[in-house]
């Protein structure tokens, strides 16, 4: 049997949902929104918050979003989290009720498509997916379903009917990198990875280029725990890098960074005279980082994926979906940032000439470990 | 002794499993100070009046007075209270505690937490002392032999102050002299008062202790004799429920040539020491060779090795000319063995399987039970009911699994497939071990009939009397050795024992010769 | 003829009461935590059932579940617990998307063979080294199949980093040759991933019974896990029949990952843990009874309860957490099925005995 003869049958056989699901409002103008360089990211964020300010005044738009989370889950306190949150920030700037976004947990990569088709059932304005895991399940409902608007998170998609959103982690992860070498005693950093990719190749050449843009001599230990999820294995990472004589850790690895958080707060409270500090990704994890004897999290790197979802479907609404686009957001867009935590002045300073540098162009950060 | 106070009186007991009753209406009493024999068949109904007895089991009508008091035994801990104990068949103690702390298990006397060890251990003694048990309070359960373990099984029971023991096959598992020992200490208990329930279908026995005996028939009380009066051949027609023939009848056996050679085989035990010691040994055409000897001295290893079931250290294993050593079960079995191993549930059988399928489970892969890979069902449930036809193997069907039958017809049906392929050396391993007289004779006739056949059979029994009822020539083994072969008809019980004790030949000999002309009479009447 | 009969009827009874019980405990739970639990079966068993979508992807996922049943099963029966299922699955998963990759162009029937086949293939031997270090070594064979899980899943993430994508997570689709869609069955399903895999699966389910009923190797195979000492004395070789035991076990799961591969998903891409569907097998394999045809019907149930829970939480409000104990409940009563066998065997004695009394 021939491909096509399948695509058409495939394309009979979900016409059923198609028309159910399809609201279709804005779908004539979708396309014809570029939004390609920095500049008009910037406007499209201006955009949001202007919508966002005017919410209250004008009659509150009859729009609703959905997002299917990756294997991490909802409460995975990282990047899925931040997704949610936005989601929910959005609705309350918006004056919306809670029915008007939702959320989808997969607790499988098999998940991912009942997901997205019990989402397309009940006829949201935009379906994101959370996390590059989801591209080829995107793709593929986002075929079937060609009236449907669709968000990536994380990776890129060549359909028109799916906006991508891209973070350029790394450079966050530079910003975080100077802080770590700045704060380091030992002489001696920690990197942990998820799972090995190309979204996380970003975070480890970011930190390891921040690094070294403060002193070549300081070791970096890699280290992934082949998982997302699974906190154990980043307790364990933690301890052997601690062990090692490191003494900042930062972790690019969602719910695995729990454990690193506990692995710290375990050793802080046997040994209340240690410097130990952690890193938080994606979202402010300041709060993670308490323990009797004050707060470990010495910084964040903010990824600001609810912030992207926030002003993309602002977008979608004042000026028609930007289907096809891909999305960039960094450190000039604020679409990445590092938190101020518990930086000393020094640090700050330093990681304030970085940031400098890198939106003047002067620092170039490289995307992945092999660019070093 | 009839008009004693009862301590027991079970009235009337009926138990029903669905239809089925296990017992019916059964009366017994046992009066103070008396042996009392409980004898049946298996699967006659003992085990389920005893159950009953010490509150394993509830009776569905009936009633039981204890000491002129009608009881509800409800519980194990209630029997214990009224004073019954019983001393099980497989004994219930912890290998690598002492005697003392087996004894004590669950009562432990202790102060402030701590055991209190010496005190307990001097009333083990004193308790031991008592009776003559002779048992050491600090001796490791391990350490100790068989008889031994049943008289810390026994003080066990008196310790808790039971009064009435109930003993349950006592001595499968002893040798002859241990078996006079065990019948010394069960009379010292009487004589102190306590009473005894012995179960057991071994009639020499109930002559031996026994007052008076209860005949258990089909889950009925036929009738309850006393001993003294009662002949052997009577109890055990009562028990059978027809005539029974003691004696194996056999002709003269007519050895031929030898089908089972073995020279200076030696194998080692799982953990590397040598369980057979280079032995020669030979098996005739025409003959049946028993294997007398202890438990543990050895047998299993010297039948597994020539069953290829375990590898053989050195030496040579010859089956009909063939050499054999090492070679595969399988290849064995065709080369012409059939083997009614020692455990039947454990090796004889997949009990959960059906007849049939046990019936071809050696011969599943040949014609014509299959082809090219795939069973014929048809051939296997034909030739499964041609046997249990043949060897009048009791069950409903042959679809219902090995495990539905009781073990008499399970032996049989175990005998019935390995003699049904006609093999030239029959190995039967405790081939009636369990079962009751009537099982036991249709089996000695089944081994002496292979034997009248012209083919080899090896017989080893831990049961004397089966050893020189069913054997022509008897090797007895002891610590991995063959410590004597003798003539059947020319040997006795005492001198057996000796050497199963380790005695050797000439001192056994000389031993006996020194004992009286009195015992030497005793002797002659046994024979 | 009549106890044969009740024995039967008992064989049935056992898994249904399991399942009732866990929805029943599951309806306590909710109830507890004050959700409705009606409304939550209904939108779960409605949200399948009354949609040819979500019914597709339930049998799907049943079809992968029947392997992954099967092949627990068939370790189970010759006495080994395959808890390496799920690594088994993995690995016949990344080999037969792998193959597809590498001949794209081989004709459809020959590639969709030769993928499925080398995914068995991988699978089966992949067992079969737990199985040979049981059957000559002695080692446990859960742990080893433990161990192997991780091996199956750490190799597996860095094939697909380092060989067979240029270091990303997710390696191309395969070609159309390898695609497994039946187009009927796509389209009366709406589109769901339902594929020709059901069809293998069903055909392994009838070849499944007859080896173990029918020929000589599945007699060995029974007979040595029901009582490997009297098979063996009765001249059948144990280390040969465990060796073969895990072989199969593995081909079948690995014939499940092949399926997985290339229907479910079409591509393989790094995991965060090994797939649950290797799980949940041993859970399906308890709850039909060892019997292939009860393993097939309880991967339908399965797959609907897997697919149903995920409406749980948007059309029910019950939270996802809460669906996930409502399954686990049932899968924890089907696990207790000999709680359930023995709960029935007392009440039918003491029905006969109160009987017996009048």
């Amino acid at each position: 049997m021939s491909m096509t003869k399948l695509r058409t049958l495939l394309a009979i056989g979900t016409s059923a949902f198609v028309l159910a699901a399809c609201q279709g409002q804005d779908a004539g103008d979708t396309t014809d929104t570029i939004v390609d360089d920095a500049d008009e990211t910037e406007d499209v964020e201006d955009n949001g918050d202007e919508t966002a300010e005017n919410g209250e005044d004008t009659e509150a738009v009859d729009f609703r979003l959905a997002m299917i989370t990756d294997e991490g889950g909802v409460d995975d306190r990282s990047f899925n989290q931040s997704a949610w949150e936005g989601m929910q920030e959005w609705a309350e700037n918006r004056g919306l009720s809670d029915d008007h976004i939702d959320y989808y947990q997969s607790n499988d990569a098999q998940d991912f498509i009942p997901n997205l088709n019990q989402a397309i059932a009940e006829e949201y304005d935009i379906i994101y997916g959370i996390g590059f895991a989801l591209l080829d399940a995107i793709n593929d409902v986002a075929e079937q379903n060609p009236e449907q608007q669709f968000g990536i998170v994380d990776e890129i998609s060549e359909m028109d009917n799916v906006v991508s959103l891209t973070f350029r982690d790394h450079e966050a992860a530079f910003l975080a990198g100077v802080a770590a070498a700045e704060t380091t005693e030992t002489g001696r950093v920690g990197f942990i990875g998820g799972i090995e990719g190309t979204v996380i190749d970003r975070f480890e050449a970011g930190f390891r280029a921040g690094v070294a843009h403060v002193d070549e001599d300081i070791t970096v230990d890699i280290d992934y725990a082949g998982s997302f999820t699974d906190a154990s294995i980043g307790q364990q990472i933690a301890a052997v890098m601690f062990s090692n004589g490191a003494d900042v850790i930062y972790h690019a690895a969602g719910a695995v960074g729990n454990g690193v958080f506990t692995e710290t707060r375990n050793r802080l409270e046997s040994n209340p005279d240690d410097e130990l500090w952690v890193i938080g990704v994606d979202r402010d994890q300041e709060e993670e980082g308490n323990w009797d004897g004050g707060n470990f999290t010495l910084t964040s790197t903010i990824k600001g994926v609810g912030a992207s979802i926030e002003s993309s479907a602002n977008l979608t609404i004042d000026e028609g979906f930007p289907g096809g686009e891909n999305i960039a957001y960094g450190l000039e867009e604020e679409g990445v940032d590092l938190t101020r935590g518990n930086l000393s002045d020094e640090v700050w300073d330093v990681v304030e000439e970085a940031r400098q540098g890198i939106l003047d162009g002067d620092i170039s950060v490289p995307e992945a470990p092999g660019d070093l | 002794m009839s008009q004693m106070n009862k301590v027991i009186e079970m009235k009337g007991i009926t138990k029903a499993f669905g239809n089925f009753k296990a017992n019916d209406n059964i009366n017994l009493d046992l009066n103070k100070g008396e042996i009392h024999a409980l004898l049946g068949e298996n699967g006659a109904g003992k085990s389920t009046l005893m159950n009953i007895l010490s509150g394993l089991l509830e009776p569905t009508e009936g009633e039981i007075w204890v000491n002129g008091k009608k009881v509800q035994i409800s519980s194990p801990g209630v029997a214990n209270e009224l004073g019954i104990g019983m001393v099980h068949q497989h004994f219930m103690l912890v290998d690598k505690f002492t005697v003392t702390e087996n004894i004590v298990l669950g009562k432990e006397k202790h102060r402030f937490g701590f055991m209190e060890r010496a005190v307990s251990e001097k009333e083990v003694k004193e308790l031991s002392d008592q009776y003559g048990l002779r048992v050491d309070p600090r001796a490791k359960i391990q350490d100790i032999s068989v008889g031994m373990q049943q008289r810390a099984e026994i003080l066990k029971t008196l310790y808790r102050g039971a009064d009435i023991l109930i003993f349950d096959e006592p001595t499968g598992v002893l040798t002859p002299q241990e078996i006079d020992e065990l019948m010394d200490i069960m009379q010292a208990l009487v004589n102190e008062g306590k009473s005894i329930i012995l179960i057991t279908h071994k009639l020499d026995e109930i002559k031996k202790v026994a007052d008076r005996c209860t005949v258990i028939r089909r889950g009925k009380s036929i009738d309850t004799v006393n001993v003294a009066e009662t002949s052997q051949q009577e109890l055990a027609d009562m028990m059978v429920g027809r005539s029974v023939s003691f004696k194996v009848d056999k002709q003269p056996a007519q050895p031929k040539n030898p089908v089972l050679e073995i020279k200076g085989l030696t194998v080692k035990e799982k953990r590397g020491y040598d369980a057979v010691k280079a032995i020669d040994l030979e098996v005739r055409a025409g003959e049946v060779l028993g294997i007398a000897g202890v438990d543990g001295n050895g047998q299993s290893e010297l039948i597994q090795a020539i069953t290829g079931l375990t590898k053989v250290d050195s030496g040579t294993i010859t089956l009909s000319g063939k050499n054999i050593t090492n070679k595969k079960p399988r290849q064995i079995t065709e080369t012409g063995l059939g083997h009614i191993p020692e455990d039947r549930q454990r090796y004889g059988l997949v009990l959960q399987m059906k007849l049939e399928e046990n019936m071809a489970l050696q011969t599943y892969y040949q014609k014509p039970f299959s082809k090219h890979g795939f069973l014929n069902h048809n051939e296997i449930k034909q030739h499964a009911k041609k046997l249990i036809d043949e060897f009048d193997v009791r069950t409903p069907s042959e679809e219902h699994s090995a495990a539905s039958l009781s073990g008499g017809n399970q032996q049989k049906a175990i005998i019935a497939r390995e003699i049904f392929r006609n093999p030239d050396l029959l190995i039967a391993a405790q081939p009636t071990r369990g079962l009751d007289v009537g099982a036991i004779e249709y089996i000695h006739k089944r081994l002496i009939e292979q034997r009248d056949h012209g083919k080899g059979v090896l017989l080893m029994s831990y049961e004397l009397d089966e050893v020189m009822n069913v054997s022509d020539r008897i090797a007895v083994m002891y610590d991995g050795n063959i410590i004597a072969v003798v003539d059947a008809d020319k040997t006795n019980e005492k001198e057996l024992g000796l050497l199963m004790a380790g005695v050797p030949l000439e001192r056994a000999h000389a031993e006996l010769a020194e004992s009286s002309g009195k015992e030497k009479e005793t002797v002659a009447n046994q024979k | 003829m009549l106890t044969k009969n009740n024995d039967k009827l008992t064989n049935l009874m056992v898994p249904i009461l399991s399942i009732i019980l866990g929805f029943i405990f599951g309806a306590i739970l909710m109830l507890a935590f004050g959700y409705n639990p009606l409304l939550a079966y209904q939108v779960m068993f409605d949200g399948v059932l009354r949609n040819p979508f979500f019914f597709g992807e339930a049998l799907r996922q049943a079809t992968v579940l029947t392997f992954t049943g099967l092949g627990f099963a068939i370790a189970f029966k010759a006495g080994f617990f395959n808890i390496g299922v799920a690594g088994q699955v993995l690995v016949g998963w990344i080999s037969a998307v792998w193959f597809a990759l590498a001949f794209p162009d081989l004709p459809r029937i020959v590639l969709v063979t030769l993928s499925l086949g080398v995914g068995m293939l991988v699978g089966a031997v992949w067992s079969a080294i737990a199985g040979y270090l049981r059957a000559y070594f002695g080692t446990n064979e859960v742990i080893v199949t433990i161990m192997l899980n991780y091996t199956a899943l750490f190799v597996t993430n860095y094939l697909i980093r380092a060989v067979i994508s240029d270091g990303g997570n997710t390696t191309d689709r395969v070609g159309p040759n390898a695609s497994l869609s039946v187009g009927w069955l796509t389209s009366l399903t709406n589109g769901s991933r339902l594929n020709a895999g059901l069809f293998i699966a069903l055909v392994v389910v009838a070849l499944y019974y007859v080896f173990m009923t029918q020929t000589t190797a599945g007699f060995e195979l029974r007979a040595v896990g029901l009582n490997s000492f009297a098979s063996t004395y009765a001249g059948m070789s144990a280390p040969k029949n465990i060796i073969l035991s895990m072989f199969i076990s593995g081909a079948l799961a690995g014939l499940g990952g092949a399926i997985h591969g290339l229907g479910t998903f079409g591509n393989i891409f790094t995991q965060s843990g090994l797939p649950y569907v290797g799980f949940n097998g041993i859970a399906v394999a308890l709850l039909g009874l060892g019997n292939p045809i009860g393993i097939f019907f309880s991967a339908v149930l399965f797959g609907i309860l897997d697919v149903g829970s995920g409406f749980l939480p948007n059309r029910a409000g019950v939270p996802d957490e809460m669906a996930e104990i409502v399954i686990a409940a049932i899968i924890f009563f089907v696990g207790a099925n000999y709680l359930i066998r023995f709960l029935l065997d007392k009440m039918k004695t003491k029905k006969t005995v109160t009987e017996g009394g009048e």
